[in-house]
């Protein structure tokens, strides 16, 4: 298992590399000249030569990528061309709130995902498969951006049951910052007012978002049920006695998770495109709404530090999902070899 | 034929199959079917925010603008971005696909890798980040847009080749002297059809929805095109007021694309069970 | 003229004992129809205590059916518009068939399919005997680790943390018969236990299926298409043709000298007779159209008007034989 795990790592490691390239290729290639970009249109050439002479410009193109290589290595991502401040701290100080947001609405996904996906499977082609199979690919077509605006106008305008906007209230503020994860921190700090609260303007953007993810998790576990349930071991299984509901749910949805827990990497993905939506519609203040500033200033720094943080990010969970389901079927491990 | 006989078959594939038609015979004659088609640009400030009625049974908008005729204008604008982006992402990925997945070696492999970088970050981040860097717009949008989903198709047909390349039928045909290029278009191409077809088909509903995202995000279509995502963003300055404002656009975008994903389960169920396990 | 079975364990003779007592297992009269197929009719078989029945057939004959309607896993869409299943005199048609779970042994066919591939081996027979044994999980480990001894598995503590891809087939086999023995049952069932394992293993795990049987004193219904393994395995056979019982008797005295026209023309079939290889005319008759009356009329060269009226009874033959023809002793017109 360790040396799957390791074999995993490595692999991942060429798309990351390539992925630095690939954003240095953006910024030096696509822009055109990225010191006229930089200094804007009434620039004097003197001016033009600093400004190239200041971020090493004039240099070769394979030196520029080195240098770039090497900055994104050390975790150095630049400064805003907008604020002039490090990338890199904007960044860690906003990612906790995206991974809130984002692991909230994973939870979900799942957590109603699956019981959803062996309902239906274990009902096929009764009335609750048949319901279950319309809302999940529904879910699936529904653009989560008029979703947000959907459930503000209801829950949060016309009823007002729920906020309408943020992290938290601001009468709490934010709690002492250890993990940047206000459930969390507001745990640790003892403010049960604030977790309460934390919790409670989570709810909406976190089922907004989750929703995709819910029906693509509800699909392929109704999928991997029913091809589990045709196989000769359920036979065996059902014949030596095992109970009913311990086959269904235990026995059954181990081997059809295997090929959910796939989709949960890729839903990452979906989770992350949809939260950079979520997080502008509820001035959720993470990395989406960081990106959707970012666009709004032409600070290509920060959207290009928010696309490699995010790839680096996407890389890391897809590689915990595939040991995941190692651990789950492990066949996976030694199949791979 | 017989393909399209097992759609009709299936109910929940023939829905989607006539809300596909429906939404292209929309787009095909919007300036006739949009009861006031001049709404694409002229604003009416005396009218603004109107509720739906008879009149405007959509409502109007923040200008004044019949939502009804927008919708449907903009149903030919959601079509031909969804349909450029995807012909264009299939002119790139298909052949790469091919190729790369005919042949053996480095060139193919590197070509492999690059794929995986572009399939290493989420579409829309990247998207994002190619149309901030070109200058934002609908056309970047589609630029952005093919670039970020051609990967998709070339793995799709990398691994139908990789499959078909060591098929019997492919041996023979080199055995009897077949060309390269003859047996990958005129035999491998066609047997890879049905999983590039299902795979448009979903990539289909997939552009529609993240254009409209960059639309609401103002990096695609600008004002004052009738864009669906253009329209939701500019309804939020008016909530909770004007319900009406973002819900049919909204509503427009949910039927279309809930019309590709239907009809590419379908699809996907009629051409080969082996694709059931396909991504997104 | 015996088969020469070269199984190494020959079957012991059919004595009376068989027939002392209730038998563990009665199927009396049972019609199992799935969907339109009338699959089985009016079968009627018995398992001697502490005895071995094969059921023989060719494929499509019924037996699965048989098997999965004792097992009580028949397939969704199954009927059962007549007949009943008695285990130890309890019908498991009509009754909770839960009670008789773990008191029915089960061999499946296919050791790679039968296990699941993301359970370690241990864990699946534990669940087993959690639910159907009495004793606490230690005792059960003891149990499973002396049966696991008993089956000749290499290293049984280990195996029990084993995934199933890491046993090999007949060492899955070995872990299943374990499993089948786990609860203590009165009854093991078992189908072609040894088709899917290369021939070596096969003569292997019958040879043990044989053993255990006798030594812990177990009743077993045994499936097969194979007469070579039911002449190692089985003392009494029902031939099955078509969802029928054609012939039923010991197991030595049937295919030495079998009576009714279907047995005859199969045995004849058998390579190793090698005196007829034609076959049988036609082919098995489709579950949704088979004929009325003997179905095997249609092909059969004895067959006249008053086999299309009504199935044949069974006429008892004297030593525990009976057949499902009144026409048996006619030679066949050779054409």
């Amino acid at each position: 298992m360790a040396r799957y795990i390791l074999r995993r790592v490595l692999l991942a490691l060429p798309a990351l590399f390539g992925l630095i390239l690939l954003t240095f290729v953006l910024t030096r290639v696509i822009p055109g000249d990225p010191a006229a970009t930089l200094a804007g249109d009434a620039a004097t050439p003197a001016q033009l030569a600093e400004i190239r002479a200041r971020y090493g410009l004039d240099r070769p193109i394979l030196e520029q990528a080195f240098v770039h290589v090497r900055q994104v290595l050390t975790g150095d991502l630049g400064s805003s061309i907008f604020s002039g401040r490090p990338v890199m701290e904007e960044i860690v100080f906003r990612l906790p709130a995206t991974l809130e947001l984002t692991f909230a609405a994973m939870l979900l996904s799942i957590g109603l995902g699956i019981p959803l996906g062996l309902l239906a499977a274990l009902n096929h082609n009764g009335p609750v498969d048949h319901l279950i199979r319309i809302v999940s690919v529904g879910g699936l077509a529904v653009a989560s951006f008029w979703l947000a605006i959907m459930f503000q106008l209801l829950f949060a305008m016309e009823w007002d049951v729920l906020p309408l906007r943020g992290r938290s209230d601001l009468a709490y503020g934010a709690p002492p910052f250890h993990t940047g994860f206000y459930l969390i921190d507001s745990l640790i700090a003892g403010q049960g007012a604030l977790f309460l609260d934390s919790l409670w303007h989570l709810i909406l953007p976190a089922v907004t978002l989750c929703l995709p993810g819910l029906a693509s998790i509800a699909r392929f576990t109704r999928s991997g049920v029913l091809e589990a349930l045709q196989k000769d071991y359920v036979l065996y299984a059902r014949a030596a006695g095992y109970g009913r509901f311990h086959l269904a749910a235990i026995y059954v949805l181990r081997n059809a998770i295997t090929v959910t827990v796939t989709q949960i990497g890729l839903l990452f993905g979906a989770l992350i495109s949809g939260a950079v939506a979520v997080e502008a519609i509820f001035d959720w203040p993470g990395l989406g709404t960081y990106a959707v500033q970012a666009i709004l200033s032409a600070d290509y720094k920060a959207l290009l530090a928010v696309t490699l943080v995010v790839g680096v990010v996407y890389a890391v969970i897809n590689v915990l999902v595939d040991v995941l389901q190692a651990l789950i079927d492990p066949r996976v491990a030694e199949d791979i070899r | 034929m017989s393909a399209l006989r097992r759609i009709l078959r299936d109910p929940v594939a023939t829905l989607g199959l006539l809300l596909v038609l429906f939404a292209a015979l929309v787009a095909i004659f919007a300036p006739w079917l949009a009861p006031y088609p001049d709404d694409a640009f002229d604003s009416h400030l005396l009218q603004r925010l109107k509720p739906p009625s008879a009149e405007f049974p959509f409502g109007t908008d923040n200008l004044g603008r019949d939502i009804l005729s927008r919708v449907i204008l903009g149903t030919r604008s959601a079509i031909t971005v969804a349909v450029s982006v995807v012909g264009v992402s299939m002119l790139i990925g298909v052949p790469v696909g091919l190729w790369a997945g005919w042949r053996d070696g480095w060139a193919s492999e590197s070509l492999m890798r690059v794929t995986d970088v572009f399939l290493a970050v989420p579409q829309l981040i990247l998207a994002l980040a190619l149309g901030q860097l070109m200058a934002p717009g609908l056309f970047t949008a589609m630029v952005a847009l093919s670039l970020t989903y051609w990967p998709f198709f070339a793995r799709t047909v990398h691994a139908e080749t990789r499959r078909l390349r060591t098929a019997l039928f492919v041996d023979a045909l080199a055995g009897i002297g077949a060309s390269t290029p003859r047996i990958l278009l005129a035999h491998v191409l066609p047997n890879a059809a049905p999983a590039i077809l299902v795979r448009a088909t979903i990539g289909m509903g997939f552009t529609i929805l993240t254009a409209a995202l960059l639309g609401f995000l103002g990096v695609g279509a600008a004002p004052p095109s009738p864009d669906w995502g253009l329209a939701v963003s500019e309804a939020r300055q008016h909530l909770p007021e004007a319900w009406w404002f973002p819900t049919f656009p909204g509503l427009a975008i949910l039927f279309l694309v809930l019309g590709f994903n239907l009809l590419g389960d379908g699809l996907r169920d009629a051409a080969d069970p082996r694709l059931r396990r396909s991504r997104h | 003229m015996a088969i020469s079975s070269g199984w190494p364990i020959q079957p012991s003779a059919p004595s009376g004992a068989a027939t002392i007592g209730q038998p563990v297992l009665s199927i009396e009269n049972l019609s199992v129809h799935i969907g339109p197929a009338r699959i089985l009719q009016e079968v009627t078989l018995q398992v001697p205590r502490a005895g071995t029945l094969g059921i023989v057939g060719e494929s499509g004959c019924g037996k699965s059916t048989l098997l999965r309607a004792v097992l009580g896993i028949l397939p969704g869409g199954a009927t059962v518009p007549k007949g009943a299943i008695l285990f130890d005199g309890e019908d498991i048609l009509t009754d909770c068939a839960a009670t008789v779970r773990g008191r029915i042994g089960y061999v499946p066919q296919d050791p790679y399919l039968s296990l699941n591939p993301v359970f370690r081996a241990g864990d699946q027979i534990f669940e087993v005997m959690r639910r159907h044994a009495k004793g606490s999980r230690a005792d059960h480990k003891a149990k499973l680790i002396e049966l696991l001894r008993a089956v000749q598995l290499p290293d049984p503590e280990a195996a029990l943390r084993k995934y199933p891809h890491q046993f090999s087939g007949g060492q899955r086999q070995r872990l299943l018969i374990a499993a089948a023995l786990a609860c203590d049952p009165a009854l093991v069932v078992a189908d072609e236990p040894t088709t899917a394992l290369d021939v070596t293993t096969q003569r292997e795990i019958l040879g043990l299926l044989r053993q255990l049987t006798v030594e812990r004193g177990l009743s077993l219904l045994f499936v097969t298409h194979d007469f070579g393994v039911l002449a190692a395995v089985c003392d009494r056979v029902a031939v099955l043709y078509a969802g029928q019982v054609v012939e039923h008797g010991p197991t030595r005295a049937v295919l030495d000298d079998p009576q009714h026209p279907y047995a005859r023309m199969l045995l004849a079939c058998h390579p190793d007779r090698a005196t007829d290889l034609g076959g049988i005319p036609g082919t098995v008759p489709a579950a949704t159209a088979q004929p009325p009356g003997c179905r095997f009329h249609p092909r059969c060269p004895l067959a006249r008007a008053a086999c299309a009226e009504a199935p044949p009874p069974m006429l008892p033959l004297g030593a525990g034989r009976s057949v499902a023809c009144p026409f048996h002793a006619e030679a066949f017109a050779r054409a």
